[in-house]
């Protein structure tokens, strides 16, 4: 019976990492898609929008970190590691 | 998750001081001799000793030593001018730019074998992130009085006290996420070497990821200054 509590923990944390990532990626890819658009379009203001780009992807990437730091806590400090393992 | 190596810790259990094998000791000098506290202190002797002895005296003509420090410096400082004004710059950037040099060290120190990044635990990226807060706050009230709490109001006067209250927890969420983003961007990339290096380190496997660990290790510190500097922009912009 642990096994099986144990392997849903695990499936937990690979779910929340995994949709986390996929919400992320789509977010990042819609922003530098955005800034690749503006570079081109106006080639002079790349200092700028590197800034802004890269501020916008550390504040899209903090989800997808958020799940990763589920996932840890989950694998590694599980606060119900007691009763899990019994 | 604990590093199998870390030389300061094996040297410390040889000079038979009690090393904790938990994230956090019981005793006081167990908590003095943590991985994260042990490394700070490398990284901070590494920031005192290393600019005395590539810099020494100041001089007109700039040898090499002295040319770097200043790029880093001037750098640093044309950074924060694009967000704060002259002045505000003056003050704030001892705090800043001791953030930033602290966490590019503690960041890249744990690309080599045997140490980790101090910044991949969450004690230390709190303590920043709470003196980042704090400040940001104390400055607020400072340089507008109680008028700083407008800037949590919102523009209309009837949902005021809703606005202010959603802003309150916004504004508090910040504490977690600037601490968080820093904290698993450095421990996942310490994670995913030590896996990799157990997979397969006699074959490179983790040498990749090492380089695009440098990148990530620039890109999270330039994140937090860039973020701890418009969160002061903001606190002291006048109210519109």
């Amino acid at each position: 019976m642990e096994h099986i509590h144990l392997a849903i923990v695990c499936l937990g944390a690979a779910v929340s990492i995994g949709f986390a990532g996929f919400g992320a990626g789509i977010g990042m890819g819609m922003g530098v898609g955005g800034a690749c658009q503006g570079v081109a379009r106006n080639p002079e203001a790349k200092g700028a929008i590197n800034t802004t780009m890269i501020l916008g992807m550390a504040l899209v990437e903090s989800i997808a970190i958020y799940g990763l730091v589920v996932a840890l806590i989950l694998l590694y400090a599980n606060p119900y590691k007691a009763q899990l393992i019994g | 998750m604990e590093h199998p190596i870390l030389f300061i810790s094996l040297i410390l259990e040889k000079l038979g001081l009690p090393v904790p094998h938990t994230p956090v000791g019981h005793t006081l000098l167990e908590k003095l001799c943590e991985p994260y506290m042990t490394y700070t202190w490398l990284v901070m002797a590494f920031l005192i000793i290393v600019p005395k002895l590539t810099m020494g005296r100041l001089e007109i003509m700039p040898g090499k030593g002295q040319n770097f420090w200043e790029v880093v410096i001037g750098g640093l400082d044309s950074m924060f001018m694009e967000s704060l004004e002259k002045e505000k710059v003056r003050m704030l950037y001892p705090m800043l730019a001791t953030f930033a040099l602290y966490i590019v060290i503690s960041n890249l120190i744990g690309l080599i074998p045997g140490f980790m990044s101090p910044t991949s635990n969450w004690n230390i990226t709190l303590a920043m992130t709470l003196i980042v807060w704090v400040t940001h706050h104390v400055l607020g009230f400072r340089y507008h009085g109680f008028g700083y709490l407008k800037h949590f109001c919102g523009p209309v006067a009837v949902i005021a006290p809703f606005m202010f209250v959603l802003e309150l927890i916004s504004n508090s969420a910040r504490l977690l996420s600037l601490s968080i983003r820093l904290f698993g961007n450095i421990l996942a990339k310490e994670i995913l070497l030590t896996v990799l290096f157990m997979l397969a380190g006699a074959y490179f496997a983790p040498l990749p990821i090492m380089c695009l660990g440098t990148l990530v290790c620039l890109i999270q510190t330039a994140v937090f200054v860039l973020l701890a500097v418009a969160y002061f922009s903001e606190a002291l912009q006048t109210e519109h």
